[in-house]
């Protein structure tokens, strides 16, 4: 049956040719339809002969092969050499395929298991990449902290440094006054090395002694003692009678600060207590419990203390001390706690007023303003400032305006000067006098100074021409009458000449 | 302030005396008595060499001229001039010679400060007290004149001796924990006795009249130490200047500090006011008026200056001494407590202010520098 051959043939075709490889990689690929041919019945049967037949040659058509039959009287008859053609053309085919297929699966096993290796490679890569970041984490953080190691190390030396400069100079200063004390030592050593040989080859030893008229008698006009046993005693005895007296003293004068201390201490606690208890025995009725507490414990504590008080001079200074100091550190944390309510409800009668008020009436009100008294005291007076000042304000305008009230211009000045004017036309006529005058006495001090120059001038020259006149008088005694009568003549020019300058300067004037 | 006409002397010796009556001043060896109201000369000593030292006996009946190269000391008396006396130390040298507080005992301490020896002016008596220490004050009187203190080194140690000033009885002799002994000092009340240290250790001790350690104060090692000590007039306070420019006060209950001073030398503190003196020299005139120029000359030697008070804060110029010298001119060199108790006054550092003193009514301070007298009156406000 041609059926059952191609069955066979198949399967020997399956069978020889199915690749090893395939083996293994079954499930990646999908694989293409070699698997065991089930049944021809699914395709050809020997009803649809024809229809199969007429399929396969369009297949095969398709695929480039050629027709496998050919046409008799429009019967396709099956050529059975080119459908043996086909068939052989076709499982070339097959062959070529299946090898390329191999190829191609060996190709691929070696892509994936490059992929695979690359893969591995760069897990490992990026483990080391992880080592080495970790690595380099802890480096820097190794170098940070040595580098503020080093820091806090070079500032320690740098303290140690300066320590050590300190040091130093002190070492140095006491040095130098040692150096300073054995050089002394040493010159004194010397000295007294000197005076040793001195003394020793001295012949003459003075003597040491006192040479003196009379003794003087002692500054107290006492007589001096004996020294026997008793008067080391009785020195002894002074000297320690010296010292308890001071130390008498002393204690008297700290009885003294300390009475007095404690006097004040006392004080301060009675004006305490005072501050305290009167109002606290007002504000008795309202809140019961602390308050009476407070008051009672407050007398009794009082009654005590001033008990033990009086009793103090007989007890021990030291307890007595403590008793006050406590009884003072009590009462001060009251007043403190005292304060810290009246602070309270100061605020508390601001918030809730008609309740309290009735029951805090009574107690509080003298002593105590509360807030809201306060601020309404505070407003009125705000108000009475602002009055006032308004008041102020509006007198001082209508002062203002009183004093600048618009006059007519005339008028205005006329009633400005009208006290002044007599005395203004006054100075006036004196200032005139006084400026004629002044310029009187300008134009005569000018012309004196003119004069005056000019009288210099004349002089100047008056005493030139003496002189040479004398000049000439001396010179013309030693010749004879001839030059006389000559000198004559010029004393007669030179008096003419001088009556001229003399009389010259009176025309100007 | 007026000034009388200038008198000779010779070594700054010139002493008024404790009465307030006369003025004893040396001229190389003679001693020159004058009354205090009318600077006339009322005695004229000779004595055999020039006068190293003078000082007046405590009752101002006598005068103590000590010749410290021929190791001698004469005493004159005022009410008697022709009364003599003279002490020769020998070849044992002298260094130095004071009264003791009864005015009829001198003390001469001998060269190389082998002894102390103790003449009496009333009796033949001699007493000699060995191993005085050289130091910066090494014997105090009590201010009631009954005790001595002395201090004494022996053996590398060093020891405090009192002696009873009436018969020179030794009536304690104690040894100090200290280095070096510098100084001691009685309080006002003369119960106490502060003895310091030099100046390598700051250490101040303090001991009862009987010897026994009360206290012992230490404020710092190594530095510097003490410089200067004074006691407040009531006994109540111990203030300690030291080298680093700090005074201490300590209270006399406990011996524990009360309260530290510092001297900064800028001056911030509010209440504080700064007097600075500003000096006017008078201008020299030109040449045409010469008779004016014959009267300037002599205004010259008198400088005009007047004090102005600059604006806080400031700066107070500070000379920087030499540290590397022996006892440098740093630290609190000079204190003085006010007589009333209410004031006090230090100097710190190296300016030129030799002493410091105040006046017995407590409002005024006198200054002594090299050239300068400076005296600073403190007008207290009237309360109302």
């Amino acid at each position: 049956m041609p059926e059952s051959s191609f069955e066979d043939i198949n399967n020997i075709y399956v069978s020889s040719t199915m690749p090893p490889s395939r083996q293994y990689s079954q499930s990646t690929i999908p694989l293409l339809p070699f698997r065991h041919y089930i049944g021809n019945t699914e395709f050809c049967t020997e009803n649809n002969t024809s229809e199969c037949m007429l399929y396969i040659s369009q297949e095969l058509l398709a695929l480039g092969f050629p027709s496998i039959f050919f046409d008799l009287n429009g019967l396709r008859e099956l050529d059975v050499i080119s459908a043996l053609n086909s068939m052989y053309g076709l499982l070339q085919m097959h062959r070529r395929a299946v090898g390329m297929l191999a190829e191609l699966e060996v190709e691929q096993l070696r892509v994936s298991s490059d992929l695979h290796c690359q893969q591995l490679t760069n897990s490992k890569l990026k483990d080391q990449l992880e080592l080495s970041k970790k690595e380099n984490l802890r480096l820097c953080e190794r170098e940070r902290q040595l580098e503020a190691n080093t820091k806090a190390l070079h500032h320690c030396l740098k303290n140690e440094k300066e320590e050590v400069q300190k040091l130093q100079n002190v070492i140095a200063s006491r040095a130098s006054q040692y150096n300073h004390n054995l050089k002394r030592k040493e010159r004194e050593f010397g000295k007294l090395k000197e005076r040793l040989n001195q003394l020793l080859t001295d012949k003459k030893d003075k003597k040491q002694g006192m040479d003196v008229l009379n003794y003087v008698g002692r500054s107290d006009g006492k007589r001096s003692q004996w020294k026997t046993g008793k008067t080391d005693s009785r020195h002894e005895s002074d000297m320690y009678k010296a010292l308890l007296n001071e130390f008498d003293k002393h204690q008297r004068e700290l009885m003294i600060e300390n009475a007095e201390l404690k006097k004040v201490l006392q004080q301060i606690k009675q004006e305490m207590v005072g501050i305290l208890s009167p109002k606290r025995q007002s504000g008795e009725t309202q809140k019961e419990e602390k308050p009476k507490e407070f008051t009672d414990q407050q007398i009794a504590s009082d009654e005590e203390e001033e008990n033990s008080f009086k009793g103090t001079s007989e007890m021990s200074c030291e307890h007595a001390r403590e008793q006050l100091s406590n009884s003072i550190r009590q009462q001060w944390r009251k007043l403190k706690d005292h304060m810290a309510n009246l602070d309270n409800k100061g605020i508390l009668k601001h918030e809730s007023p008609p309740a309290s008020l009735v029951h805090l009436g009574q107690g509080i009100n003298e002593e105590m303003i509360s807030k809201e008294v306060h601020q309404e005291e505070m407003e009125r007076l705000k108000l009475e400032i602002q009055q006032c000042k308004d008041f102020i304000h509006t007198q001082q305008q209508l002062l203002q305006q009183q004093l600048s009230t618009p006059w007519d211009e005339e008028t205005a000045a006329v009633l400005t000067d009208c006290y002044m004017l007599e005395e203004k036309e006054r100075l006036k006529e004196e200032w005139k006098t006084f400026e004629e005058q002044k310029k009187n006495f300008e134009m005569e001090r000018r012309t004196f100074t003119e004069a005056a120059i000019r009288l210099g001038h004349e002089r100047k020259m008056f005493e030139e021409d003496r002189a040479t006149w004398l000049k000439h008088q001396f010179l013309n005694m030693t010749f004879t009458d001839q030059m006389n009568l000559k000198t004559q003549n010029t004393l007669s020019e030179y008096a003419v000449q001088e009556q001229k300058h003399i009389s010259s300067p009176k025309t100007p004037l | 302030m007026n000034f009388s006409e200038v008198f000779k002397q010779s070594n700054q010796l010139c002493k008024v005396s404790p009465d307030g009556k006369y003025l004893a001043t040396c001229v190389q060896y003679r001693l020159v008595v004058r009354d205090v109201n009318t600077l006339q000369i009322l005695q004229l000593y000779t004595c055999l060499d020039q006068v190293a030292s003078m000082e007046w006996s405590s009752d101002s009946l006598f005068i103590l001229c000590a010749m410290y190269k021929r190791g001698l000391v004469q005493v004159w008396s005022l009410e008697q001039p022709d009364w003599h006396c003279k002490i020769d130390e020998g070849s044992i040298g002298l260094v130095s010679s004071r009264w003791s507080p009864d005015g009829r005992h001198i003390l001469n301490t001998t060269e190389f400060h082998l002894r102390v020896t103790v003449w009496s002016l009333c009796n033949k008596s001699v007493s000699y007290i060995k191993y005085p220490k050289a130091c910066q004050k090494g014997m105090d009187f009590s201010a009631d004149g009954r005790y001595m203190a002395l201090a004494e080194r022996r053996d590398c140690k060093d020891y405090i001796s009192v002696f009873v000033c009436d018969d020179w009885h030794l009536l304690r002799h104690f040894e100090t924990d200290t280095q070096d002994l510098a100084g001691v000092e009685w309080s006002p009340n003369g119960c106490v006795l502060a003895a310091w240290d030099s100046c390598l250790e700051y250490k101040m001790l303090l001991y009862s009249l009987d010897g026994r350690l009360l206290s012992t104060y230490s404020a710092y090692e190594w530095s510097l130490g003490i410089k200067s000590v004074a006691w407040s007039p009531s006994s109540q306070f111990l203030a300690i200047g030291s080298y680093d420019e700090k005074v201490r006060i300590l209270n006399h209950i406990t011996w524990k500090k009360l309260t530290e001073f510092e001297h900064h030398p800028t001056i911030t503190n509010s209440k504080a006011v700064v007097f600075k003196e500003v000096e006017k020299r008078p201008v020299i005139p030109t040449e045409d008026l010469s008779i004016q120029q014959i009267a300037m000359e002599s205004s010259l030697f008198d400088i005009q200056s007047k004090y102005e008070i600059p604006p806080l804060p400031v700066q107070v110029p500070v000379v920087k001494p030499d540290p590397d010298r022996a006892n440098p001119k740093i630290g609190i060199s000079a204190i003085a407590f006010s007589v009333d108790n209410r004031y006090l006054a230090t100097k710190n550092g190296g300016f030129q202010v030799q002493s410091l003193f105040w006046h017995c009514s407590g409002d005024s301070v006198v200054l002594l520098g090299k050239d300068q007298l400076c005296l600073c009156y403190m007008a207290t406000d009237e309360e109302k």
